[in-house]
């Protein structure tokens, strides 16, 4: 049985559909790349996986439970198992790196302040960072901030990791640099990974398996080989990066 | 004309969802307050931050109102010959009025827009999102304590307020207006009951529920980047004076 399921999900905004019957089953421990071009669903997609949109129609089974049928409470019970890591940071600006990491820790366990201050510190070497524990998010370059967004994301050790967006916007040094650390930390927690992006040579790098999402479903998916094999045009040009191909002919 | 019956209809439906909203969010911060984990240090933080911090802005405003409001009574009343009165219109306006409603205003215009920028900012910056991903609950983090911090904080500013006021009105009447002190002092409390001092902390107390909640309900929906936070922010101080001054009028008359 996979760990998460995601059965026929539709979901739209303002009559805009953006996922139509939208399925994929992720294994435990398995590493799932979800890519796609600007707007079509990608973070639609892990924004349902840890229950922060509900589907209009479909479900999210995690590890045999229904989150769509979850109440608030429940649901939010449940997210302990996960660790997200937002395409900007979104760490909490009103806090320091330090107290951004040591946030789930002081509200969710009962360690004291010697063991979190640890706890933060290991952390933060996981995302081989030092010495930025009293700076400000506001003080920090784009890829720092990531990476204490990893931190935080890893610091009460969740079964389910997601990245949305890890390198966009980061150049592309950083962003190798970013999903070098995607696949230690997938090697050495051992979570569940998914990760949305539309850099490709990310894509590459750090999945066990990579699905293109394209008009709210997914088209075509398979370990990173397979897929770099595809003969769907819509998967070759964005490969590529083309400017000719079905995907932009439908747009213009 | 079907244009104008749209327009009025379309402004009919948003009042009624807005009004949806509040009541939700009353319902769902009233529900998380009694949850795990009591977050005492973020509660007093808001209290100070609601409270404390507000202290000067209602020193100043309440006794400038007591003042003027001795002032303007004194000339009034000076035309029929019942200056004595003086002194007991302005602590029962102050008490049972004028301080609560004062405070509630200010202090949305201090706090209340505030709480709304930097709800919507968290909104537009995905801080919101990573609250719930971080399983913490928005309404239990953001709403529960200043909310409490408004409906407790609120009703001590008020009794700041009243002193101040009474005390400007007695400066006024006793300096400039040079009535006898002893006697400004027994008119100002005789014509008084416990009825007059319950009644403006209560409204206090509700008003501070008002304008915090109506902030972190225009923040949390936020939508759009800086204007949408501009928007959210004239629209928290613009509603919740509104409904402060509304709600002041039904108090009255249920409270009396």
């Amino acid at each position: 049985m996979p760990f998460i399921e995601l059965h026929n999900l539709h979901k739209s905004f303002d009559g805009k559909q953006v996922l139509r019957d939208m399925s994929i089953d992720i294994e435990r421990g398995e590493t799932v790349v979800i890519v796609g071009g600007s707007g079509t669903g990608k973070s639609v997609t892990i924004k349902h996986i840890i229950g922060l949109l509900k589907p209009d129609r479909g479900h999210v089974i995690v590890d045999g439970e229904d989150i769509t049928t979850m109440g608030e409470v429940e649901l939010n019970q449940f997210r302990r198992r996960f660790g997200m890591a937002f395409q900007e940071g979104a760490l909490f600006d009103s806090m320091n790196v330090y107290e951004n990491i040591a946030f789930p820790l002081r509200r969710h366990t009962k360690m004291k302040e010697d063991e979190i201050r640890a706890r933060v510190e290991e952390c933060l070497e996981d995302v081989h960072l030092h010495g930025v524990e009293k700076k400000r998010p506001s003080e920090l370059s784009g890829g720092m901030r990531r990476r204490v967004g990893f931190a935080r994301a890893i610091s009460l050790k969740p079964e389910i990791l997601l990245f949305d967006e890890p390198t966009t916007g980061l150049d592309p040094v950083i962003s190798d640099i970013i999903a070098e650390l995607i696949c230690e930390m997938d090697l050495k927690l051992g979570t569940t990974t998914v990760t949305i992006t539309h850099d490709m040579k990310v894509a590459f790098k750090v999945a066990d398996r990579v699905a293109m999402l394209y008009d709210g479903r997914i088209i075509e998916q398979g370990t990173p080989e397979k897929f770099q094999e595809s003969t769907n045009p819509i998967v070759r040009q964005f490969i590529e990066g083309r400017a000719e191909g079905p995907l932009t002919d439908i747009d213009d | 004309m079907t244009a104008i019956f749209e327009r009025i209809g379309l402004t009919f439906i948003r009042l009624f969802e807005q009004t949806g909203l509040w009541f939700e969010a009353l319902r769902s911060t009233i529900k998380w307050m009694f949850r795990r984990p009591f977050d005492g240090r973020e509660w007093l933080r808001q209290m100070v931050r609601v409270g404390v911090d507000s202290i000067p802005v209602v020193v100043l405003t309440s006794m400038f109102t007591g003042m003027v409001l001795a002032l303007q009574t004194f000339i009034g009343f000076r035309r029929v010959h019942a200056e004595q009165f003086v002194a007991s219109v302005v602590s029962l306006a102050m008490l049972r009025e004028l301080s609560p409603v004062l405070v509630g205003l200010m202090v949305t215009g201090r706090v209340g827009s505030s709480m709304a920028a930097e709800i919507g900012t968290m909104k537009v910056t995905e801080q919101i999102d990573a609250l719930k991903a971080l399983a913490t609950e928005p309404v239990q983090y953001l709403f529960v304590p200043r909310v409490i911090a408004g409906t407790v904080m609120l009703p001590f500013l008020t009794v700041i307020g009243d002193f101040l006021g009474i005390y400007g009105g007695y400066i006024v009447a006793v300096k400039l207006m040079h009535t006898n002190p002893v006697v400004y002092q027994q008119n100002t409390y005789q014509f008084l009951a416990l009825n007059d001092v319950w009644s403006g902390l209560v409204k206090a107390a509700v008003f501070g529920l008002i304008l915090t909640l109506t902030g972190c309900v225009r923040g949390y929906y936020t939508t759009g980047g800086a204007e949408g936070v501009g928007r959210a922010t004239t629209n928290a101080v613009v509603s919740a004076s509104l409904i402060i001054l509304l709600s002041d009028f039904f108090l009255t008359k249920i409270l009396f």
